[in-house]
């Protein structure tokens, strides 16, 4: 259950934006998350709403934006399957994760006075 | 404030960040990486399930460099002092870092437990995570190496056991370096009557033999 750890990341770092602008309040919350992070959406979203009480975010609606996992080689440029092999067909080489390992917060909607 | 109308009510606006959500980790994870390179240390995140062996295989590294490497290492353990135990008497300076109920080691938390080192001393550090499979694959530590520690251990479980299924074999083509013979060698010395079925639930590979194998079990009135 590291999606715990990662929730206490997300509202510390909000609470630092919103204490430099002088926030009275935070409404949606927008995060990046892809699809071969090891994070689980809905784990995340489980221990977002046990902990935002009491916190600046208490009222924020939090926005999962989910990242399709993507592989290509590096050389050519080829796409690979996924759950394929991950080495490129044409040239040999080890294939790399182009998206798919994003833990990214995106935006923070926030009220300011 | 509102600048449409000047009615006095706050504003909402969107503040974008575009930032990893673990950036304070991966910012750690570089400075260790950094006091690791200074130092001409090899860092090596060693990650395996519990039991799987990793605190042995410290131990045989140890024996086997012991006069060419010098090794240090700390161990990520929820309560006790065990591992790290176990590595000093192999000679290795060792310290735990305990977690709680954590499930993972962090790079703030290596970071702490380096201060306890003299790494000008040290050739190879290792940090031995924490016992699971899942949650220790996000964190960056400043590891140069991640290296996964699989077995069949668990010799109670074993022993007692009267077959084992090795599954996912679909997946040994793409596992450079393991095979069946090496789980059936590793097998031999746990189970004192080894009866290993190779099977892939995908593939439906060696489901059937297993399945025989059930019919000839059945008690006999």
């Amino acid at each position: 259950m590291h999606e715990y750890s990662i929730v206490c990341s997300l509202l510390e770092r909000v609470g630092a934006e919103a204490r430099a602008r002088n926030a009275t309040a935070v409404h949606r919350l927008t995060v990046r998350i892809g699809a071969a992070a090891g994070v689980e959406p809905a784990l995340l979203s489980k221990a977002y709403e046990h902990f935002r009480a009491g916190t600046i975010c208490a009222g924020a609606e939090l926005r999962v934006e989910c990242v399709a996992e993507r592989w290509a080689c590096p050389v050519c440029g080829r796409t690979l399957e996924r759950g394929g092999i991950l080495s490129c067909e044409g040239c040999g080489m080890p294939a790399r994760l182009m998206s798919g390992d994003e833990i990214i917060l995106e935006r923070i909607e926030m009220e300011v006075p | 404030m509102c600048q449409d109308c000047g009615c006095g009510d706050p504003q909402i606006v969107p503040v974008e960040v575009h930032e990893r959500l673990l950036s304070n980790n991966d910012r750690v994870a570089r400075h260790n990486r950094e006091h690791f390179a200074a130092h001409d240390v090899l860092a090596i995140n060693l990650m395996g399930s519990p039991g799987s062996g990793k605190t042995a295989i410290l131990e045989a590294a140890a024996r086997a460099l012991v006069s060419h490497r010098r090794l240090g290492a700390v161990s990520g353990d929820l309560a006790t002092d065990r591992d790290a135990e176990r590595l000093r008497a192999a000679g290795i300076p060792a310290a735990t870092i305990t977690t709680g109920s954590a499930c993972h080691l962090d790079a703030e938390m290596v970071h702490h437990a380096l201060s306890g080192f003299a790494l000008d001393s040290l050739d190879i550090f290792v940090i031995e995570n924490v016992g699971n499979l899942v949650c220790p694959a996000i964190y960056d530590l400043g590891q140069a190496l991640n290296i996964v520690a699989l077995s069949v251990k668990y010799p109670v479980m074993f022993r007692n056991a009267q077959a084992v299924l090795i599954t996912k074999i679909d997946l040994l083509p793409h596992l450079g370096g393991v095979s069946l013979q090496m789980f059936n060698d590793s097998l031999a010395r746990v189970m004192p009557e080894p009866r290993a079925f190779p099977v892939s639930a995908r593939t439906g590979e060696g489901i059937d033999r297993w399945l025989e194998w059930l019919e000839t079990s059945r008690p006999r009135v």
